[in-house]
């Protein structure tokens, strides 16, 4: 984000002596440009202004050469220097860093011994200080652009060059593009102090004049985005003889590196200036190597370029490209990537005299697609694609054009070119008392009117309707709602009341999210701590839970931009991920684990709908809206839980008992109990369960809504678990849908007294339990309070392939006492089912 | 002992002084029977002194019995006093003999918690359920529309590239137009589609960005949005609304600051702080989330006239909540599932 060197805001307004970042960073963050960091230089401690007083080379025998110099740094004695490059000679003016300083990098000086001699401080490179990469060599002042006059022996060479200035970096919204220039934050300074504001970025009467005769410019763009020119202005100049190794001044290289640059040469040092300066992306051409004219259009099928970061591009026909056209050939050859990088071959080169210098307005949408799709996140790029003024451009050449002939002698042609097609903004019609209406505050109209001319904007005339004329550099202003926000920032949001809304009257919550509290609330009290698991799983993960090639649950939504390669899928049943996650607490020392988690899952629908690609600002048909529902998979919510180790924990009364598929199974029909739905257990076989230990979970209606039961042990192996781990995994949602939603009608309470009858019958072994004590419970009859099983007995007493169910049967009458004839009748019908049913006899 | 005269009222007087000393004496129950046996069982004085009435004079008879019998009386009292305290101290010596160490570790079944993160979204969604306010959901894998078209992030718009974004794959590669929502916001186009206006709604839930778990970000985190929509809402009562849930959940020196900002989906847009009265380091203003008036542009994505409504939103991150009122210091204490760290939060908060 951009960075502001505090000082060079001063070019745009007026700023209060001894402003520091800090309260730069309080004043603009009222309007809404938030402080990211200060910087202040890397450069510390003494770096100072020196003269080189003698050069001794001294050859070594490693076959180097160094330098033994003398430097006279405004002390009584010169101090003594080895320095290893020979770009300078006795009497240069150079930056010497004395012992004590630190360099970029946290490079220390210090006065050390070395080829024979002690080195007492260090003559600085550009690079060494970080202001620039330049590797020829020391840093010679006079050289840089200083003039020998103006230096003092041992001045503080940090103050000089500007390393020891305050830099604050801000953040921008992406609405406000004109912010990333010092223009625009001078301007937003200016709104929140009142400070005097000079806009360096108005075109003067002249820049508004018609030019004629410069280098031929096309705009040819025949496959404009939504109807979007790529390019609706392009204005071009051309300046000849330019000093080939002319430096920038010593001042723009500072500000260059404040702000983040590498000083490179006059030219591109004076492009980057100027588009730091006013916000106004530009490129410098060798002007020998572009065939006029030059044509702005989109990219051909399989064209390619090869950008000034070297490296070759496939375009896409969406590209924007800046072309010229050798040997006569229009458009031919493309030269750049429009308003995001320049190609390698035009750009200016060492020897470059004559320059063709370009500044354009182009279409924020067709320059964000072409960064995002080359990933190429340039500082040109980052301006276009938020939004650059459209009345800059000739402000910005005729800018580049003074600083070039300035420092590099060069002369700008009389013609120049302005191919100006931008579409004028239709200005935004505002009711003046719509701020107080939006905002809250009784801003009057004449409020509303101070400060929308302030921000640029020209407001026609009317006490209440008015028609609002934004400024160019605004392109995000376009509705009133964007008007009010300038009104209600610029004014300050410190001004809004507190007033807490009266609400339409609510229901509160619903019942799917009572009964999820209730669920979560049941299994804390039972023992299990939830936990929200990532819902990333990958094949690896289905593989353990043991689920067949063609499980269901293995086909899973797919993320095109995983985190992880091997976690590309969404989970389509909780366990997949909860497993891990008692993986990870066994593998923490704790065996005895009991985890559960509520989340959604989800599963893809077959012949689902890809989602259209929509437009928003206006409601879709019921057909359009209905497709983009449908292609959202279905996403249930599940509830699931796994418990290892001891279920009832060891300790000094004794040992403990280890978890058992009975327990996952009773913990699922408490959380269907809570919910209000009653589940009946039925064997099943289906991973990641034990094929003989597990229990589909059936609705009254017979559908199966979970399972519950112990792991199968290569499940509990893969997963690192102790043995005989269990778990249950139930659709909530399904659940609750089961659910009656009548409240419960009570029976009344009997105070009669209840009469006991235990009843054990020996039966096949096949018969599953339930099944019995449904029969006994339907013979029994209304009588019949509870039916318990209390013991299972299988042995020597029993024969073969049959056991023993013994069951408590309470009875009670709501009306009477039971005399011994009702329990001998009920007795008798619960026999007598029994042998039929099951041909079960009564145990003696 | 001879057998006292039933007449003679000191002989007697004296085997009533001889049995209370007994029964006094008597150092336990047992001792208290034995007591008894000699003092008032059938050969006891007393009972020989009772059986010689019969063979007295007649006239002498009724003085006798009357000597007898009072003294009989007497002593009863006496063992009966005697037995009660005896009773009594046996009681209470069983009750010290059944004494046991009450620091023996009660916990025989593990302790279950919720995880905090569940029950601080349950307490906002109460403050608002409070205020009148509903609670809305939505699918966490969504449609771009209602992620990002549907809120005024068009398909080029820089803060569409801004949010991380994890799409979907088409089943044959193609693009699914489908993403992992990067917000809680499209919850916002949903009910503005589905619900009869008026409506104030909360939803808190999960969001997904494509950033790696590291101490202080996690690609699965939560949010909490807030949608009101109705006739003449305001920035006020934005404003109000923020300070009235700030104060709930952070007790009443909580407040908030608006600072201008950028959203899509809001016109004016504000960044909201919040005073933090129980910030680790002293009370301070943190970031705790975007805000501003629902942009015109997204209720017409759902048919609603904006000149007619006006709505405010803001959404923020509950993660971030947690960690400073409750001092966690490493997000990945909250999204790993270490049971450690759930069983930290038993009380009610």
């Amino acid at each position: 984000m951009p960075l502001v060197p505090v000082a060079w805001l001063g070019d745009h307004v007026t700023l209060p002596d001894g402003l520091t970042a800090e309260q730069l960073a309080a004043d603009l963050v009222r309007v809404g440009l938030e402080e990211e960091a200060v910087h202040t230089g890397e450069v510390t401690g003494p770096v100072v202004v020196g003269r080189v007083l003698d050069v001794t080379p001294e050859p070594q025998k490693n076959g180097k050469t160094i330098n033994w110099c003398h430097v006279d740094v405004g002390e009584d004695a010169p101090r003594g220097v080895v320095c290893g490059a020979h770009n300078f000679d006795a009497g240069d003016w150079v930056v010497v860093a004395l012992p004590g300083a630190v360099l970029p990098g946290g490079f220390e000086i210090a006065a050390r011994k070395t080829y024979g001699h002690v080195s007492d401080g260090m003559i600085c490179s550009v690079r060494e200080l970080g202001i620039g990469d330049d590797h020829t060599g020391i840093l010679v002042l006079t050289r840089a652009g200083f003039d020998a006059a103006d230096l003092t022996l041992g001045a503080d060479a940090l103050a000089l060059l500007g390393l020891d200035e305050q830099v604050l970096e801000i953040n921008v919204t992406p609405d406000r593009g004109y912010c990333f220039s010092m223009r625009g934050v001078a301007r937003e300074y200016a709104l929140s102090t009142g400070a005097p504001f000079t806009d360096r970025g108005l075109p003067t009467p002249a820049q508004r004049e018609p030019v004629s005769g410069g280098f031929g410019v096309d705009l040819a763009d025949e496959a404009p985005i939504d109807g979007v020119p790529g390019c609706d202005r392009f204005v071009a100049q051309v300046v000849r003889g330019v000093a080939a190794d002319a430096v920038s001044p010593a001042w723009m290289r500072r500000r260059l590196v404040q702000a983040g640059m590498r000083p490179l040469g006059l030219a591109v040092d004076v492009t980057n200036y100027v588009m730091l300066d006013l916000g106004q992306p530009l490129h410098a051409y060798d002007l020998a190597s572009v065939a006029e004219p030059i044509v702005v259009r989109r990219a051909a099928p399989g064209e390619r370029l090869v950008t000034l970061d070297g490296q070759d591009r496939a375009l896409d026909p969406e590209d924007l490209l800046i072309c010229d056209s050798p040997v006569g050939r229009r458009g031919a050859r493309a030269i750049g990537l429009a308003g995001v990088m320049g190609g390698k071959e035009s750009g200016t080169a060492d020897a470059t005299v004559d320059l063709l210098v370009e500044a354009a307005h182009f279409d924020p949408v067709s320059i964000a697609r072409t960064a995002r799709r080359h990933r190429l996140s340039s500082e040109a790029a980052k301006r276009f694609e938020r939004g650059v003024d459209t009345d800059l451009q000739r402000v910005a050449v005729a800018m580049v054009v003074d600083l070039l002939t300035t420092y590099g002698g060069g002369v700008a042609d009389q013609a120049a070119t302005d191919v100006c097609r931008p579409a004028v903004p239709e200005p935004v019609a505002l009711d003046l008392s719509f701020p107080a209406r939006l905002v809250g505050v009784p801003y009057t109209a004449d409020q509303v009117r101070e400060t929308l001319t302030a921000i640029g904007c020209q407001v026609g005339p009317g006490d209440e309707h008015v028609s609002v004329t934004v400024p160019t550099w605004r392109p995000d202003l376009t509705q009133p709602e964007d008007l009010v926000e300038e009104v209600a920032r610029i004014r300050g949001y410190d001004q809004i009341p507190s007033v807490v809304p009266s609400a339409v009257p609510g229901s509160g919550l619903t019942r799917s999210q009572r009964v999820r509290r209730a669920v979560a609330g049941t299994l804390a009290a039972d023992g299990l701590v939830e936990v929200l698991s990532y819902p990333f799983v990958g094949a690896e993960a289905l593989d353990a839970m043991g689920l067949a090639g063609d499980d269901p649950r293995r086909h899973a939504v797919r993320l095109a931009n995983p985190l992880s390669d091997t976690q590309p899928l969404m989970r389509t049943n909780l366990l997949a991920t909860l497993l891990d996650t008692v993986r990870r607490n066994v593998a923490r020392g704790n065996a005895d684990v009991a985890v559960f988690e509520l989340g959604l899952i989800s599963r893809p629908r077959a012949g689902a709908p890809s989602a259209p690609v929509l437009v928003g600002g206006r409601r879709p048909d019921a057909a359009t809206l209905a497709t983009v529902r449908d292609a959202v998979p279905d996403q249930p919510r599940h509830v699931a839980a796994v418990l290892t180790g001891l279920r009832e924990l060891s300790g000094w009364w004794g040992a403990g008992r280890a978890t058992e598929a009975t327990d996952a199974i009773e913990v699922a029909l408490r959380v269907a109990a809570v919910v209000g739905a009653s589940l009946e257990p039925v064997a099943d076989a289906v991973a990641p369960w034990h094929p003989g230990r597990c229990a589909a979970l059936r609705t009254r209606d017979g559908r199966v809504v979970g399972h519950a039961g112990e792991l199968h042990p290569q499940v509990v192996a893969a997963f690192d678990l102790p043995a005989r781990a269990a778990a249950f995994e139930l659709d909530l949602d399904a659940l609750t849908a089961a659910a009656g939603t009548e409240p419960v009608q009570a029976r009344p309470v009997s105070s009669f007294p209840v009469a006991k009858e235990d009843l054990a019958f020996v039966v096949d072994a096949s018969v599953p339990a339930s099944r019995v004590e449904e029969v006994i419970r339907e013979a029994a009859g209304e009588l019949a309070e509870d039916v318990r099983l209390f013991d299972v007995y299988v042995g020597a007493q029993v024969p073969e392939g049959t056991r023993s169910l013994a069951f408590a049967v309470r009875l009670r009458a709501a009306d009477r006492t039971l005399t011994a004839d009702d329990t001998t009748a009920v007795r008798t019908q619960v026999v007598a089912a029994m042998a039929e049913r099951f041909g079960a006899r009564l145990r003696a | 002992m001879p057998t006292p005269s039933p007449l003679d009222a000191d002989a007697i007087a004296t085997v009533v002084a001889d049995a209370a000393a007994a029964f006094t004496g008597a150092a336990d129950l047992t001792a208290l029977k034995e007591a008894r046996t000699a003092h008032l069982g059938d050969k006891s004085p007393l009972a020989l002194a009772n059986r010689a009435i019969g063979g007295l004079d007649k006239a002498d008879k009724a003085a006798a019995g009357k000597i007898v019998g009072q003294a009989r009386q007497s002593l009863n009292q006496a063992y009966a006093d005697r037995a009660a305290v005896l009773e009594a101290e046996r009681d209470a010596r069983v009750l010290v003999d059944e004494a046991i160490d009450v620091t023996l570790p009660a916990q025989r079944h593990a302790l279950g918690a919720r995880h905090p993160l569940e029950t601080l979204s349950e307490r906002i969604a109460d403050v608002f359920v409070a205020m009148g306010w509903e609670i809305a959901e939505g699918p966490e894998i969504e449609a771009e529309w209602f992620n990002f078209d549907a809120l005024n992030f068009g398909q080029d718009h820089p803060a569409r590239g801004m949010q991380d974004t994890f799409f979907v794959a088409g089943e044959r590669d193609e693009r699914s137009g489908l993403v992992l929502r990067t917000h809680t916001s499209p919850v916002q186009a949903r009910s503005l589609l589905d619900r009869d206006l008026p409506f104030y709604l909360a939803c808190p839930g999960k969001v997904f960005r494509t950033d790696a778990l590291d101490a202080t970000h996690t690609p699965v985190f939560h949010q909490v949005e807030g949608l009101a929509v109705d006739k003449g809402l305001t920035m006020a009562h934005l404003r109000g609304t923020l300070d009235h849930f700030a104060k709930a959940m952070f007790g009443s020196e909580a407040r908030t600051r608006l600072r201008p900002s950028f959203f899509p989906f809001t016109e004016p847009s504000a960044e909201m702080d919040l005073w933090f009265p129980q910030k680790k380091g002293g009370p301070g203003w943190i970031e705790w989330g975007g805000c501003g008036m629902v942009n015109p542009n997204v209720l017409r994505s759902a048919g609603v006239d904006p000149s007619v409504y006006s709505g405010f939103a803001f959404g923020m991150g509950i993660e971030r909540t947690l960690m400073l009122r409750n001092a966690i210091a490493d997000m990945r204490d909250m999204v790993e599932g270490d049971v450690r760290f759930s069983t930290q939060f038993q009380a009610v908060s």
